[in-house]
């Protein structure tokens, strides 16, 4: 849904003289809202712009990434970037065994308060 | 080597629990286009996240459509940005390192490489999974749209997550 979310947030800041570049990892959904440019990480979700702690693939990934704004020259273009999550493509079937038919429903209940990372955070942010 | 595909995924699963099949938005028209203006490292680039990331200290985002943002400053330490968001299964890496889907330390570095001119002085984030495309439009957009016009930014980098 958050590649859905960025299409729409590209789209209207293009319309307004803002040149927009979407990351993604769901090719599918983005592609879908047809946003200007897209800039496509095969990654598992969670990882749009690099892997934990590899500051060299992040900075390779945003570089090529950023760069598309330059180099696309029309609209709905999409880049797929030269980067692998792992030697095999197993993660793949992994998530389609999660996330697929028979899997289970990660989403958390859409609760209407703040949900903090800690509870010290809501302390820091509510004073309780 | 196929992307996998996330809507068919999503499909498959909501029909085996039983939920009705989600409508995902299907742009019907090209999208407009704007042509950067100048090179990159004569940008003032801006970005907005769509991960939950907060900074320590600011309210957290709730899971029922929420379309309100956080502004977070891009001298903000690394360790103090924290996340909050509906798909919270997708969060344990982003959590040991923020850059994962809100990349900081990344435009930090591309800016004092002077690859981009200058990059925004906030970062933006929302919780990006918002199933009202409605609200998408009527209450963040406008939002967002106002905070970048501000900003005077030439290029938005966007971060799914």
């Amino acid at each position: 849904m958050c590649h859905q979310t960025v299409s729409l947030i590209a789209r209207h800041l293009e319309a307004n003289g803002i040149s927009t570049l979407c990351m993604a990892s769901a090719l599918d959904i983005v592609k879908a809202g047809r946003p200007p440019r897209i800039s496509f990480v095969d990654f598992p979700l969670g990882h749009t712009v690099g892997k934990p702690f590899d500051r060299a693939g992040q900075l390779d990934i945003v570089r090529r990434g950023l760069l598309g704004l330059e180099t696309m020259t029309h609209a709905e273009q999409a880049d797929l970037q030269p980067v692998r999550w792992a030697d095999t493509e197993d993660w793949k079937a992994e998530e389609w065994r999660k996330g697929g038919a028979g899997g289970k429903d990660e989403r958390k209940p859409r609760d209407g308060t703040p949900q903090y990372q800690t509870a010290q955070d809501r302390i820091l942010a509510e004073g309780r | 080597m196929e992307p996998i595909e996330y809507m068919r995924m999503t499909r498959e699963l909501y029909e085996s629990l039983g939920h009705q099949p989600y409508g995902w938005l299907q742009a019907d028209t090209p999208p407009p286009f704007t042509a950067l203006k100048k090179p990159l490292s004569q940008c003032r680039v801006g970005m907005v996240s769509t991960s939950g990331a907060y900074v320590v200290g600011q309210r957290a985002y709730h899971y029922k459509d929420d379309t309100s943002i956080r502004a977070i400053a891009k001298s903000t330490p690394t360790d103090q940005i924290h996340f909050s968001h509906i798909t919270e299964n997708y969060l344990p890496d982003p959590r040991r390192d923020p850059n994962c889907v809100f990349p900081i330390d990344t435009l930090r570095t591309l800016e004092a490489e002077g690859f981009v001119g200058e990059v925004a002085a906030d970062l933006f984030s929302c919780m990006g999974g918002i199933y009202s495309q409605r609200r998408v439009r009527e209450e963040l957009i406008p939002v967002l749209a106002e905070n970048f016009a501000r900003q005077n930014v030439d290029a938005v980098l966007l971060v799914p997550m």
